[in-house]
């Protein structure tokens, strides 16, 4: 499958808002851009153990001077709630894209809770939130978001949802 | 069943240095050297006040945490990504270490050649009441830091390898971890007075780098 345009739109408007640092715990939704951040010699794209680990590394980036973003899925939102405190307490700019699963048509039932659950868990630690349903919402949201993040020291969330995504075609994104 | 801990490990500190065992305050200050040659992030509590003994209150090139457990080397390792060209050094604790083990894969997993962990070892979680930690049951962090591909890795038990610890934190042309064993006794607290709001220390750190 080509790369979808919203996936293309998505990597530039992160290197239009200075993003040069990716982190991400692996997802189909996000393997194309996940791919492009790895074809750029200008963009360093780190795998991490944990999401946890990846609000931290975009914490301590931050501390030097550097904008990056962290790609996740919603299973992995709870895996991050602790580490939102360091950069809620410390007001450091967080942006975080997550592919929701759990929802619009998911077949795997263990997806559910914490796809249902994560605007909620997200909101309880502080974060602003965009939900985007369409692919023309995405590129927008991800420049905004950026700008709400990096100019007002906010922690900020963009949930791409599963509606969005194709539940039926999930794996599919990833060829 | 977990093994057992003989009681007198339990709920308070050593009374005093068994021969031979490191104090954490001076050791740390002894490899530590001239802090200005780092930008240092520090584990919460011992490990905080280890630095902050070292360094002086309020230092521009320090920033501690008071809490986030756990976060100190993947802090540390975005700020290195960051600053390339600036020796970035984590001091943390075990427990503190502990929490995210898996940050040292994700460390080994890349090249970050201005990266150096300097792991404080006491054995105990001495913040909460000196329960025994995981590495008086037996687990070795320098193992755990070789395996997880860090090239650079020293266990430090006496005075007489400090230099080469100065050294190496300075000198090492790749990520480097330093596992500092030191004696389960209790350093006290700091008398001097530390900013406590922590956006305080992230602007004065961000400022001193000139960064925007």
């Amino acid at each position: 499958m080509e790369v979808i345009k919203w996936q293309k739109e998505t990597f530039s408007a992160l290197r239009r808002q200075g993003i040069d640092l990716v982190c991400h715990v692996p997802d189909a939704g996000h393997a194309k851009v996940i791919e492009m951040c790895e074809a750029d010699n200008e963009v360093d794209c780190i795998t991490c153990t944990s999401e946890e680990e990846g609000i931290h590394m975009l914490s301590g980036a931050w501390l030097g001077g550097r904008r990056g973003a962290m790609l996740l899925q919603s299973s992995g939102v709870g895996n991050i709630i602790n580490a939102l405190a360091m950069p809620n307490t410390c007001r450091i700019p967080i942006l975080i894209i997550v592919t929701m699963r759990g929802e619009y048509g998911e077949f795997n039932p263990w997806q559910v809770p914490m796809g249902q659950g994560t605007p909620a868990c997200l909101e309880a630690m502080g974060m602003r939130l965009y939900r985007a349903e369409e692919p023309t919402q995405v590129a927008p949201a991800v420049e905004n978001m950026a700008r709400l993040a990096f100019d007002s020291q906010q922690l900020c969330a963009i949930l791409l949802s599963q509606k969005l995504l194709g539940a039926k075609d999930f794996r599919e994104l990833a060829k | 069943m977990a093994k057992k801990i003989t009681k007198k490990h339990v709920s308070k500190p050593n009374a005093k240095l068994k021969a031979g065992e490191l104090e954490r305050r001076k050791a740390t200050k002894a490899i530590l050297g001239d802090t200005d040659d780092f930008l240092i992030v520090t584990g919460l509590a011992g490990a905080k006040d280890d630095v902050l003994n070292a360094t002086g209150a309020n230092p521009s090139n320090v920033f501690p945490l008071s809490g986030a457990m756990g976060a100190a080397c993947s802090i540390g390792l975005g700020l290195a990504l960051a600053q390339p060209d600036k020796t970035v050094l984590v001091v943390t604790g075990e427990g503190e270490l502990l929490m995210n083990v898996g940050t040292l894969a994700a460390i080994g997993a890349m090249e970050v050649p201005n990266l150096r962990i300097l792991c404080i070892d006491n054995q105990r979680y001495g913040e909460t009441g000196w329960q025994p930690s995981h590495t008086l049951r037996g687990v070795d962090l320098a193992k755990m830091a070789e395996g997880a591909n860090i090239k650079s890795v020293r266990t430090v038990t006496k005075q007489s390898q400090f230099k080469e610890a100065r050294e190496l934190l300075r000198n090492a042309n790749s990520s480097t971890f330093i596992l500092l064993k030191v004696a389960a006794t209790d350093p006290g607290k700091l008398a001097m007075p530390a900013e406590r709001d922590a956006s305080v220390w992230k602007t004065r750190f961000r400022d001193a780098l000139g960064v925007v």
